[in-house]
């Protein structure tokens, strides 16, 4: 039976580059704007861009805050969706859905900001990263980060070693952009899938 | 190690890439999507789509090419061209596009940048500046490069950096269309000055001309047209060439 993924529809996404790149996996992908339409869902894929604050309260404001913590089945967060699955952030000094332990930190340093580009990845654990060789390239553009720790799938350097990609029980998250990462991401969608 | 891009750009005049195009085995060399789908599967890091249609039929044919390149590539795109409010960037984001650029509407309204960046995130407002050296000076153009401004690179770069721009398309009139390398000195002065990612564009010709660029210049991220149509250079050739003298480039 084809499963039913549905994309968190909150406005703070880049909800159309991902539900082309699940087409290009033929997966239809819907979108949800609110709690009931995810319950049918078999997964839950939540992407975001922007600022941290008010796509909090925008999730919240839908009662999909609650949702996603107590979703059962597996939950992919992107960008600043990964962001706010954890407890807290630096940006706009906030809690998050407390999902990922850890506080959300900006980029400091001699480095520019945004990190904006193709980085490296490597130190993979977890399902996503199934077939992925160590040092491919992903694409990411962020100003804040996830440090790393024992939730952390894969990581990635730049001015400090960061969470490139964070997992816990059926929640996962994507510091980088899959969509937008070529062949490494359409298969750590695949993978996501698959799962 | 983050990677230094290689963009190509597309200019797109009523739906139809324009600038001839001499790749074999194009079914269609005007046809944006396909051409799009070429560069990427030739190792292209972001792909730059720029609007020169000025009529308002134009401009809804290419939000369906936005959308048709969503689709078709999965890497990051750049929109640009005529951008000027809010409304038109809502729907170029919406239809696929990862990062819009502002020109001369940014130079009459500055406060556009800041109003874009708080609006859609910084990490999607590129600034794009055209430089001419002119009288010892590195001076911002407008229209195409018809219109002098008043303003000078460094300051505008600075300028529009706090206002909220997430990056900076620095195109050198000096050097555009010379093939004679990119314009390193004013480059440098901006990328190595301010905190965001600088996209160095104009004069591309060779290989080595990028690797200045990113050694020379500080670049973070080169743009070239018409080499890479002409097929003078391909995207390939550029990337050995950097990787075989220890510039990080994404293979």
């Amino acid at each position: 039976m084809k499963q039913s993924i549905k994309i968190i529809s909150y406005g703070a996404g880049n909800i159309a580059s991902v539900k082309n790149a699940l087409g290009r996996l033929g997966i239809d992908a819907g979108l949800a704007y609110s709690p009931a339409e995810l319950e049918t869902a078999d997964k839950i894929i939540f992407p975001g861009v922007g600022h941290a604050k008010p796509a909090m309260e925008n999730l919240k404001k839908a009662g999909l805050d609650t949702a996603i913590r107590e979703f059962k089945r597996p939950v992919l967060g992107i960008c600043l969706g990964m962001q706010l699955m954890a407890a807290s952030s630096e940006e706009g000094n906030m809690e998050g859905l407390g999902l990922f332990p850890g506080t959300i930190k900006r980029f400091s340093g001699s480095i520019k900001v945004p990190h904006m580009g193709w980085n490296s990845i490597r130190e993979f654990r977890g399902p996503l990263f199934r077939g992925v060789e160590p040092g491919s390239h992903a694409y990411f553009v962020h100003s804040y980060y996830l440090p790393r720790a024992d939730i952390t799938a894969a990581t990635c350097e730049y001015g400090t070693i960061f969470s490139a990609a964070a997992w816990r029980d059926n929640f996962f998250g994507l510091q980088f952009h899959p969509e937008k990462s070529g062949a490494t991401g359409n298969l750590i969608l695949k993978n996501f899938i698959e799962i | 190690m983050l990677t230094k891009r290689i963009i190509p750009c597309l200019d797109i005049k009523n739906g139809r890439t324009v600038k001839g195009v001499s790749f074999v085995n194009l079914q269609d060399a005007g046809d944006p999507v396909e051409l799009a789908a070429r560069y990427s599967g030739q190792g292209a890091d972001e792909l730059c789509l720029l609007d020169i249609t000025a009529t308002l039929e134009g401009r809804s044919t290419f939000i369906k090419v936005v959308e048709e390149v969503a689709s078709a590539v999965s890497i990051p795109f750049t929109v640009g061209g005529g951008i000027s409010s809010e409304s038109q960037v809502e729907v170029l984001l919406s239809s696929g596009a990862d990062k819009v650029s502002v020109n001369t509407s940014a130079i009459s309204d500055p406060g556009l940048v800041t109003r874009l960046s708080r609006a859609f995130g910084n990490q999607c407002v590129v600034v794009a500046i055209d430089a001419r050296f002119t009288e010892g000076e590195w001076q911002v153009v407008s229209h195409a490069g018809t219109r002098t401004t008043g303003l000078l690179a460094e300051d505008w770069a600075r300028e529009v950096c706090d206002r909220g721009a997430g990056e900076i398309l620095l195109t050198s009139f000096t050097a555009d269309g010379s093939r004679k390398g990119f314009s390193n000195d004013i480059t440098s002065a901006i990328s190595n000055r301010l905190p965001i990612p600088v996209i160095a564009s104009g004069g591309a010709g060779t290989p080595a001309h990028f690797y200045d660029v990113f050694t020379k210049g500080g670049a973070d991220a080169a743009l070239a047209a018409g080499i890479f149509h002409y097929g003078v250079v391909s995207i390939e050739e550029v990337k050995s060439y950097l990787k075989e003298r220890g510039i990080a480039v994404r293979a």
